[in-house]
């Protein structure tokens, strides 16, 4: 029985491949061509940005190129501060990136594997904390954390205000319900047969979870783990309102670094725009091949 | 085991992801020492604030400067440390984050010293307490000052709260050379104003350059025209809420107004001042209304050939007594940790040396102080100064004339509104009026 | 037939191991799962839902976010009464929000469906299709709007260079005319949304089990037949997953509009009213909350469809 009950899990084959006739022929007309226009907003940015701004304003922003350079992109680095910056967001991406995975694996776990009554409601208290649009809780989260003092080791400014802990806080309780909720699907296809097989060699609530689902949820995980990724990173209004200092902001301020008080060099900030954007890309493509694969398994149950 | 991983690779993906696994635990930890370390990097000191602000030797100040502003500003703090012995230690945020978030950080815990603006806006958080009066540092500076700017730079409850260093005016600004060629001159009449306008168009030029896709160009016009018709007293008035916006007088600031709309530029809501500052340094446009700072995209060839004209007369009772010239300065936050030193810090930025430092690393200024040096301002600048003193009113513009809840939620789409439907001035006034009474309460 | 003989017998033996179980959990185990979903509830309950249960009280309020408690006044709902009479810029919001969800459910949405269908047929090159399609959903909804800027700004554009001289004539106002600024932009947020659904629904796609593809193909039924009658059925999940996720963008819109122009003239939106009011200096606490209260609860019905929905399937 077990042996049947697995084999209708096994992972959908390669469809075998047809031989190349006009239709594929077509299609692939028609995914270059739809490729191309996907991304041709980004290349415009990128010659866009690769003009210093004296040759736009001669000549206009649609014009051959007279000059072209990567100055921008240096500009924009060290007028930006790019570097800095950068380090500021992973500071805060990467400990809540861990958070978020540890909490909604721990709840998908519970919620998954055992029968209590608050499982739905408790799905729906997640996933509706990560819906709710961020201003709405913006002004009362500000004044909460001028309440709550920390020690300046963690803090320097004693409170958690104006401080990294605060950031990655409000960026692990936003985002967790997503994740809880993708986690909790995907735990669900993972058969029942091998907990209780780890039970009854007596391993525990922890044990399960460490060794047993954890390891068997890696794809999601890494799935996961890509997105949010891309959402803490492009996030702004968080840090506008809950930092005060101003080196403390993540990148997405450092754009605005590009903006004069009066004029602002556009082909600069598009450089600067690009550049970063170059991090969520990279971890995109590196992980690229668990990602599609992880969304999948959460989603679909036989 | 399971038979989860996909059917290809297998024992090499898992190790992949193991040890991606073991990268992000890693990277947590990594992540969290960083974060302890990156904090008390940021602040560049291993003490906290408060510790540091105590000693008698420091005081904190926010900037919003960016660009040349900023090492303007650090010139000036490097000579008041080189004076006093007082460290200054500057926190910038870029100038529209520093604005917006000014509720938050002036409740937070602020610098002491802050870079902010006059008008309104200062006597609001003045008013709020949020603000430490500095009538005291003005003893010192008031036979420096003009007494249009020192009224400026006062609460509603006559104290200062605000030290001011800049400010620019708003004129109608014109090439030189295209004029010259035209032959066009400056008018001092609304009659010759738009004369003008009609011979521009004839000539091909878009008379008047017009750009309000940031919603706060227009305010420059609506200032203007309300003070050239109402007089100065009764747009301070307005500003403040003490007028009724569904008044004749309002309304015959909007219908002059529509006088002006034919020699618009094209497309103007879709337009930022960069563009009109464009059509006009491309002598597409005749004249553009706007503050100083016009030229700070100008190809420095192009920079010697800009003058401009007060606005014109409308009302001779009026005359041109009044301008739009905005003022920048320094306040003190409600509790500075370090009270005598922020004083000093504020005292030295309104002083003739101090300004003397910052303008030449931030052209396109203009000082306040009377007795600052001005030999190395342009020949423009050296205009634009005369215009600011021999003004009689000196208005801070809408949104630092008026409530900022106003001028941005209701006055920004409102004179959009305008731009776009002329046609209806009645309604669009009993509009703002309804708007008003729900903010001001009357 | 086999598939199916075997899944119920799975599914029975499921059950009767479900009912043997009547697990006895160890007061350490206890403990292991009070704390595995005690710690991300407080911080939840304490970060995001204890500051909504206060935004909400406050829209009833006229505070200006200065001072302490004792500053602040109930005024009832003359905030939402306001809103919904006075405020000129709330219902255009209200329906370029509804331009968004027509624009996402009925463009973006299949569009990303139909790039995720033809991704799915494994061609040569997915991978590469497959990053260049998901790229508008890795870049920051703000350089998407400096993009927009980019391309369609009316004097330095792309599209008006190509297709009118800026410079004299008339050049269509794209950005700064109301008419059709929004239509403008919602081409480029469909564009991300489009991607944004492609890859969700690539990874339903390629879970799907085959057989039922080749049985549909066996009883000889067309590339449509098969798609409409056997797998968007089996794909339910997602498709609700899509269905709120597009609501829910819609609602949310923000970013975009806002780096253009701040979101008026044209391109009002919910979202950029709530931060108008509340953020910034205008600070009209109550009055942003009300606005705030009213996408709140536009945001609630399609969450509980949506969760009710996932849990029907969960529990079956």
């Amino acid at each position: 029985m077990t042996d049947v009950a697995v084999e209708t899990r096994k992972p959908p084959r390669q469809p075998t491949k047809r031989r190349a006739g006009p239709g594929r022929l077509l299609l692939h007309v028609f995914l270059v061509l739809v490729a191309l226009l996907w991304i041709s907003p980004i290349i415009w940015a990128i010659f866009t940005a690769m003009r210093p701004y004296a040759d736009t304003s001669a000549h206009g922003y649609v014009s051959w190129p007279h000059h072209f350079n990567f100055d921008n992109f240096k500009n924009a680095y060290t007028q930006a501060d790019l570097l800095h910056y950068f380090f500021n967001s992973i500071i805060v991406a990467l400990p809540a990136i861990f958070l978020i995975l540890l909490f909604s694996s721990a709840v998908a776990f519970v919620v998954s594997r055992y029968s209590y009554w608050f499982n739905v409601p408790l799905l729906i208290f997640f996933l509706a904390a990560n819906l709710l649009p961020q201003q709405v809780i913006l002004q009362p989260l500000y004044r909460l954390y001028l309440q709550i003092p920390l020690p300046t080791w963690i803090s320097d400014s004693g409170y958690l205000y104006d401080s990294y802990l605060g950031l990655i806080l409000i960026n692990v309780a936003f985002q967790t319900g997503f994740c809880t909720f993708v986690l909790a699907n995907y735990m669900k296809t993972i058969p029942k047969s091998l907990s209780e097989a780890a039970r009854v060699d007596g391993a525990g609530v922890l044990r399960q979870y460490f060794q047993i689902m954890l390891p068997l949820s890696k794809p999601a995980i890494a799935a996961l783990a890509t997105l949010e990724f891309t959402f803490i990173y492009n996030d702004f209004l968080w840090a506008l309102i809950l930092i005060q200092n101003g080196s403390k902001r993540p990148i997405t301020a450092a754009l605005n670094n590009l903006q004069g008080e009066f004029f602002t060099d556009n082909n600069l900030l598009a450089a600067g725009a690009l550049m970063t954007a170059i991090p969520t890309l990279l971890v995109f493509v590196i992980l690229q091949k668990h990602f599609v694969n992880g969304l999948t398994l959460g989603a679909n149950k036989e | 085991m399971s038979d989860h991983s996909s059917p290809s690779s297998d024992s090499a993906e898992d190790k992949n992801l193991l040890s991606r696994r073991k990268l992000l635990y890693t990277g947590a930890a990594g992540a969290a020492a960083l974060y302890t370390a990156g904090a008390s990097k940021a602040f560049g000191a291993a003490a906290p604030t408060e510790e540091v602000a105590a000693a008698a030797g420091t005081v904190t100040l926010g900037s919003y400067e960016t660009g040349p502003g900023i090492k303007a500003l650090a010139a000036v703090t490097k000579k008041f440390t080189a004076n006093t012995g007082i460290a200054v230690k500057t926190n910038t945020v870029d100038h529209n984050t520093f604005q917006e978030q000014i509720n938050s950080y002036l409740q937070g815990h602020p610098d002491d010293v802050f870079t902010w603006f006059a008008g309104y806006r200062m006597q609001f958080f003045a008013a709020k307490g949020l603000a430490t009066p500095i009538d005291d540092v003005w003893k010192a500076l008031t036979p420096q000052m003009p007494p249009a700017v020192k009224a400026a730079s006062t609460g509603l409850d006559g104290h200062q709260y605000l030290v001011p260093n800049k400010n620019y005016p708003w004129a109608v600004y014109y090439r030189k050379s295209l004029w010259k060629a035209n032959g066009y001159t400056a008018p001092k009449t609304w009659a010759q104003f738009i004369a003008l306008a009609k011979k521009m168009q004839a000539d091909g030029l878009t008379p008047i350059a017009f750009t309000d896709k940031d919603g706060w160009p227009a305010m420059g016009t609506f200032d203007i025209l309300n003070m050239r018709i109402n007089g100065y007293q009764y747009h301070v008035n307005l500003m403040a809420g003490k007028q009724s916006w569904d008044s004749p007088q309002v309304k015959a600031v909007f219908q002059k107004w529509t006088e002006l709309l034919p020699y618009y530029s094209q497309g103007a809501l879709g337009l930022t001042w960069q563009d009109g500052a464009t059509q006009l340094e491309n002598k597409q446009a005749g004249m553009f209304l706007l503050g100083g700072f016009v030229t700070s995209n100008f190809k420095p060839a192009n920079q010697p050939d800009v003058d401009f004209f007060p606005y014109p007369m409308i009302n001779p009772k009026w005359g041109q007594d009044s301008i739009d010239a905005p003022i920048d300065g320094y306040m003190l936050s409600k509790s500075p940790k370090n009270l005598s030193g922020a004083k000093a810090l504020v005292g030295y930025f309104g002083t003739a040396q101090a300004i003397n430092l910052y303008l030449p690393l931030n052209p396109g200024n203009l000082a306040v102080n009377k007795r600052a040096n001005t030999s190395h301002y342009t020949p423009l600048q050296k205009k634009e100064a005369a215009l600011i003193a021999r003004t009689k009113h000196i208005a801070q513009y809408m949104d630092r004339d008026t409530r900022p809840d106003f001028a941005s939620t209701v006055m920004i789409p409102s004179l959009q509104q305008f731009l776009n439907n002329p046609g209806d001035i009645n309604g669009l006034v009993k509009s703002i009026q309804k708007q008003k009474v729900a903010i001001f309460g009357s | 037939m086999a598939t199916d003989i075997a899944t119920k017998a799975s599914t029975r033996a499921d059950g009767a191991r479900r009912r043997k179980r009547a697990v006895r959990l160890s007061t350490w185990d206890r403990v292991a799962i009070a704390v595995m979903v005690g710690i991300p509830v407080f911080l939840t309950g304490a970060l995001i839902w204890f500051p909504t249960v206060s935004s909400v009280l406050l829209s009833f309020t006229n505070w200006d976010g200065i001072g302490g408690l004792h500053t602040i006044h109930w005024i009832g709902t003359t905030n939402y009464r306001q809103i919904v009479t006075i405020y000129p810029s709330f219902w255009p919001a209200f329906e370029h929000n509804f331009y968004w969800l027509f624009a996402l459910a009925f463009v973006g949405t299949p569009m990303g469906m139909l790039l995720a269908y033809e991704l799915d047929k494994n061609i040569r090159g997915t991978r590469l299709y497959q990053s260049a399609f998901y790229i508008p959903v890795v870049i920051a909804p703000a350089i998407i709007g400096l993009i927009t800027e980019l391309v369609l700004s009316p004097q330095q554009g792309l599209i008006s260079s190509l297709f009118a001289d800026p410079r004299h004539g008339h050049v269509i106002d794209w950005l700064g005319n109301p008419a059709i600024n929004i239509w403008a932009v919602l081409v480029f947020a469909c564009w991300r949304h489009a991607s944004y659904v492609m890859i969700l629904y690539l990874a339903g796609l390629k879970a799907l089990d085959p057989t039922l593809r080749e049985a549909a193909a066996i009883d000889g039924a067309s590339e449509a037949q098969a798609y409409f009658k056997v797998v968007l059925p089996a794909l339910k999940p997602i498709n609700i997953v899509l269905v709120v996720i597009t609501v829910i963008e819609a609602l949310r819109a923000f970013d975009i509009v806002y780096i253009i122009n701040h979101g008026r003239n044209g391109l009002e939106l919910l979202s950029v009213l709530i931060t108008d009011n509340i953020i910034g200096e205008a600070s009209r606490i109550g009055y942003g909350s009300a606005i705030a209260v009213v996408l709140l609860v536009i945001s609630i019905v399609p969450i509980v469809v949506f969760v009710w929905n996932s849990f029907q399937q969960a529990d079956a």
